[in-house]
């Protein structure tokens, strides 16, 4: 009836070549997932690390009379078609500012266009082969160079390519993410410590866990539409502000805490609880003085996760109109104003080569600021974590 | 107690020390041969230097207080250990003149061979027919449908659950009762028509009556199947046992007919056990 | 005055009056105390008391008042409900000294409030819930009596076309079709595209996490894949559009097929790429809650490691991952930004995924952001697709809760 060890074996040898295909497969769907990631960071960053830098076109500058009526009146005629346009606007303001300087004249390293910029990276362009010749002739004598691109980090947003800047969405970023916090962080902590450690079980509580547990799990762009309806029509937010976008991105990530904090509260253990009762604290006193301080550092961790996750955010910001073009940098919250997400998708959609690069920049710049944030958090989990 | 001291002491049962001749008792047949058997969870010794001779077609039960090794040493028999990263074996345990730790033996072929029995009843989340039809099939020991029905049937039958559930083969194996749950788990084990079956502590999840039902089980089944429980219950194994095994801190200090183990035991810590002073 | 100017102004004094009710509070209370009087609280207690007595009211009927003018208009001047707030205020502040008595429990009062509170703040997320619920459905509502619902479900034709004119009193707006059918046909492509993408790679790569990686190799897996959640999606936008699709035109035209450089195929990966950590670390989670029993009850029969995942482990998960699956088809149907980015703007009904077609998330962005009337029905028409969109995604979320929930209780594990 029963069969030898050999017989078995011989029978086997097919199912455990099937076993061991599934943990290849498995094996690689992960590295999948993983190579994924590595093309997608590769890609990023051969896209987007030039346009940290830009090309800068070294000549001499003549503060002439004229020049302080029109800026392009400053330079060669012959350079005119590489310089930038900004200058138009840039030598006269500076003119006007320094009026000692006018009749002097200096060497100087002046913004080129972004077709020059782009031929110096070997893009697309559409340079002439006598601008090209030029050019390259500057180059030999290093006259014509690229350089590190503070524009791109100093200067607002810019219909021309080469004058265009991510620091207005920046600033933009940082305001809507002050109301954010603001308003997601109280109520979410305040909603989190009701449920964990006052609400009973009933079902009211009950509806109030499904309801976060969804909201959680709703599409953005659909609060994007309850901030247009309620918001800017109901309660008329200034659209396209930061007090608007922030708001909405509240109500976001105040899930996203909640969850968070209840986790953090609830691995504080009960016998921290009893014994804090057992010496004559009321509920919220336990609650202030104990469990708080102790559930701190999750709580502390889940909303920068969450801060993370508005950051990045742009449907919703889209409805509520925060796709403006800003090009001086924002100083109040109720003016309009635009965040990097946006930015990003402004730029990806205009047509020229050189806003290619730009929305890459931005891409890099923004995922910086997102990992270094989950990095912080991590690591403020990993010093604080404790096993009880 | 050292290694070289007689593990069985009484004249009918075979002593460790001599080889054993086939022709002595037909139901002395040797099933599992084990031989300074170490085991070694990371750095600590959980089995020191076993020898036992365990016979087919009997009931071997293995008792001595929690964490005395009994239970390691069943996984040892076919090999459940491997699962545990941190374990290290070394010694002989042999069947069927083949060393189950030896590199070339199929751990799955070998558990095709030893099936198991666990403490609490774990069906599969599947139908109760699938529950036993799935491994034979997987086994390549049916190939036609009604060969499969009829395989189902009898192992139902064997496990004396086939009255019970006859009606409701195709509802989830998680529908029945801890008991019924049991026994569709020695079923399973049984479809497989292994030669030796391992039971750890199998009724000690169970109420009494569902744990009789399963001692009368072991009692029919060791006519088809080498039987090796480990059980917590010294009367259990009073009961249904052939031979008895006590185990004692990673080691075997005595191994006997059950009757002459429990009416006169050699060893003072056996008695000690038995007449209930500690465990 | 400007309402800044007005609010300013209320904070000042509140805050000024906060300041009087807490020192006067607690100079009281402690005077009492110094008196050798036994009281029920701290001084500090009664000095919060008399502050929020002071501020509580006081803010409740400035909100209260900010409302009504809101809604019914402004039939109260401003500076009228500054002023009977701030008269609240000092009432509160005289109530609040006064309480400072030996046998009132400041702090169990204070408590009550820090209950309420509390008790308010959880209440935000249930009016969340029906602010979203509110908004779109009165402007669905809006859009259903300009436009028929059935002719908005079973339509095939979506040309909001001249409706802006009908808004701003010229043309009928007749020549407007409102048929959300091939909408949703795009959608429902892509989110199948993605769905094909991410459930193989997301369950096979937590059945490698949870049965056969080393714990070294998990603890580096499990983040890195969780990155992948963490790019925004208008990153990935980008990568569709200017990385992906191309891609995927160059390889259909290798093979002598036409794509268009808004194919779905292109979002649909990107898409799916995006969803593999959600199916993935959820099905990592329920395989491993899976009870170590059932693996060995199966090993233990002689059956291999591949079989006993493929035909014990899996299926006992099974109400997991597809809890996971609808949650990430749930992600896809709502996910905007990469279809904005990489999908077309014309609707397009159509079962070839190399052609160009739109979702129901770009009609919605497409008719909100250009220079419209908010009354004109295309831009009403946003909130029905937005109506449709969380109904669906509702359903979703909601059955994806009950399957892990059913399992949970199967397994009894508490971590879900």
């Amino acid at each position: 009836m029963s069969h030898s060890f050999d017989e078995i074996s011989q029978q086997l040898k097919r199912r455990h070549r099937k076993s061991a295909r599934l943990k290849w497969i498995s094996m690689g769907a992960l590295g999948l997932a993983g190579l994924f990631l590595v093309l997608f960071f590769a890609d990023m960053l051969s896209k987007g690390l030039p346009a940290f830098q830009q090309a800068y076109i070294n000549t001499e500058v003549r503060y002439t009379e004229e020049a302080s009526r029109d800026g392009r009146l400053a330079f060669e005629e012959e350079l005119l078609p590489l310089i930038s346009r900004t200058v138009v606007r840039v030598i006269p303001l500076q003119l006007r500012n320094n009026p000692e300087m006018i009749g002097t004249s200096e060497q100087r390293w002046m913004l080129a266009t972004s077709e020059v910029d782009q031929y110096l990276k070997g893009h697309r362009n559409r340079l002439s082969d006598e601008e090209k010749a030029e050019i390259d002739e500057r180059v030999a004598t290093g006259q014509v160079d690229l350089r590190f691109n503070k524009t791109f980090f100093g200067s607002g947003d810019s219909k021309i390519a080469e004058n265009a800047g991510i620091l207005s969405a920046v600033v933009g970023t940082i305001m809507t993410m002050i109301v954010t916090l603001l308003i997601s962080f109280p109520i979410g902590v305040m909603t989190a410590i009701y449920l964990e450690e006052f609400a009973p079980d009933n079902r009211f509580t009950q509806l109030i866990e499904i309801n976060i547990n969804n909201l959680a799990a709703i599409p953005s762009i659909l609060f994007g539409l309850l901030g247009l309806a309620i918001f800017i029509n109901f309660f008329g937010v200034p659209r396209s502000s930061p007090l608007a976008g922030g708001m909405t991105l509240a109500l976001m990530t105040l899930p996203v805490i909640i969850i968070a904090t209840r986790t953090a509260l609830r691995s504080v253990p009960d016998s921290i609880r009893h014994a804090a009762f057992g010496v004559g604290c009321s509920r919220w006193q336990v609650v202030r003085d104990h469990v708080l301080p102790l559930a701190m550092p999750g709580i502390m961790t889940g909303s920068i996760i969450g801060l993370a996750q508005a950051m990045g955010e742009t449907a919703p910001l889209i409805i509520v109109g925060m796709v403006a073009f800003i090009p001086d940098v924002s100083a109040s919250f109720t003016q309009a104003a635009t965040v990097m997400p946006a930015q990003i998708f402004t730029w990806s959609g205009e047509p020229e080569q050189a806003f290619v690069e730009k929305t890459a920049g931005g891409i890099l710049v923004l995922l910086s600021v997102l990992i270094s944030l989950n990095a912080f958090a991590v690591v403020l989990r990993k010093k604080f974590e404790r096993r009880w | 107690m050292n290694s070289q001291a007689p593990v069985m002491n009484q004249q009918h049962a075979p002593d460790v020390g001599q080889p054993y001749t086939r022709n002595e008792q037909a139901c002395h047949d040797l099933s599992i041969r084990v031989r300074d058997l170490n085991l070694w969870y990371g750095k600590s010794q959980a089995l020191k230097g076993l020898n036992i001779d365990l016979f087919q077609k009997n009931v071997t039960a293995l008792i001595g207080p929690s964490g005395c090794g009994k239970s390691t040493f069943l996984r040892c028999l076919n090999r459940m250990n491997d699962l545990i990263p941190s374990v290290h074996i070394e010694g002989l345990v042999e069947m069927d003149g083949q060393d189950v730790n030896a590199g070339k033996m199929d751990e799955v072929a070998l558990r095709r061979r030893v099936g198991m029995v666990f403490q609490k009843p774990n069906p599969f989340p599947k139908s109760i027919y699938e529950n036993i039809a799935y491994a034979p099939r997987m086994h390549d020991l049916v190939s036609r449908k009604a060969d499969q029905d009829e395989l189902v049937e009898k192992a139902l039958r064997d496990a004396g659950l086939w009255n019970e559930v006859k009606d409701k083969l195709q509802e989830p194996g998680t529908s029945l009762s801890g008991g019924q749950q049991q026994r569709l788990c020695i079923a399973r084990a049984i479809a497989v028509q292994p030669d030796v079956i391992l039971m750890d502590e199998p009724t000690s999840a169970l109420d009494p009556i569902s744990t009789a039902t399963i001692e009368d089980l072991m009692d029919k089944l060791k006519e088809q199947f080498t039987i090796v429980t480990v059980t917590h219950n010294m009367q259990q194994a009073a009961r249904v046992a052939d031979y008895t095994a006590f185990f004692h801190l990673g080691e075997i200090i005595e191994y006997n007919d059950t009757k002459v183990m429990f009416s006169t035991p050699a060893q003072k810590k056996t008695e000690d056990y038995i007449s209930g002073r500690y465990g | 005055m400007q309402t800044n100017q007005l609010l300013l102004l209320f904070c000042t004094v509140l805050l000024l009056l906060g300041l009087v009710a807490f020192f006067v509070g607690r100079a009281k209370a402690a005077r009492v105390r110094a008196s050798g009087t036994a009281m029920y609280a701290q001084p500090g207690q009664y000095a919060w008391f008399a502050v929020l007595s002071t501020a509580g009211p006081a803010v409740l009927v400035g909100a209260v008042g900010s409302l009504l003018l809101l809604l019914l208009g402004a039939n109260i001047p401003p500076m009228y409900l500054l002023a009977a707030s701030l008269v609240v205020a000092a009432a509160g502040l005289a109530v609040g000294v006064a309480q400072v008595k030996p046998h009132f429990h400041a702090r169990q009062a204070i408590e009550r409030v820090i209950r309420w509170v509390l008790t308010g703040a959880a209440m935000i997320s249930i009016f969340t819930t029906f602010g979203i619920l509110f908004s779109i459905i009165s402007e669905a509502l809006r859009f259903f009596q300009m436009h028929s619902f059935w002719d908005f479900i079973t339509g095939t034709t979506w040309n909001p076309g001249a409706s802006f004119l009908a808004a701003a009193g010229r043309g009928d707006g007749s020549s407007a079709e409102f048929g959300s059918v091939p909408l949703f046909a795009g959608t429902f492509m892509i989110t199948a595209i993605a769905l094909l993408v991410a459930v193989p790679i997301g369950l096979l790569s937590a059945i490698y996490m949870s049965e056969y990686a080393p714990q070294r190799v998990r603890t580096i897996a499990k983040p890195v894949l969780e990155v992948l959640a963490g790019i925004p999606t208008v990153v990935y936008g980008f990568f569709a559009a200017i990385t992906v699709a191309p891609i995927i035109v160059n390889i259909a035209g290798f093979f002598g097929l036409d794509a268009s450089y808004n194919n779905a195929v292109a979002p649909g990966i990107v898409m799916g790429i995006m969803i593999i950590p959600f199916i993935s670390s959820l099905s990592d989670d329920v395989i491993n809650s899976v009870p170590d029993s059932m693996r060995q009850g199966s090993l233990a029969l002689g059956m291999t490691k591949g079989e006993t995942i493929r035909d014990v482990v899996v299926p006992a998960a099974l109400p997991g991952i597809i809890s996971a699956a609808l949650l990430g088809m749930s992600r896809a149907l709502g996910e905007t930004m990469i279809v904005v980015m990489a999908a077309g703007m014309r609707p397009n009904l159509t079962a070839n995924p190399l052609e160009d077609m739109t979702t129901v998330t770009v009609r919605i962005v497409a008719s909100l952001t250009g220079d419209q009337e908010f009354e004109s029905a295309e831009t009403l028409s946003a909130f029905a697709l937005g109506l449709v969109l969380f109904v669906v995604t509702l359903t979703l979320n909601l059955v994806s809760v009950l399957m892990i929930r059913r399992f949970r209780e199967k397994y009894r594990v508490n971590n879900l």
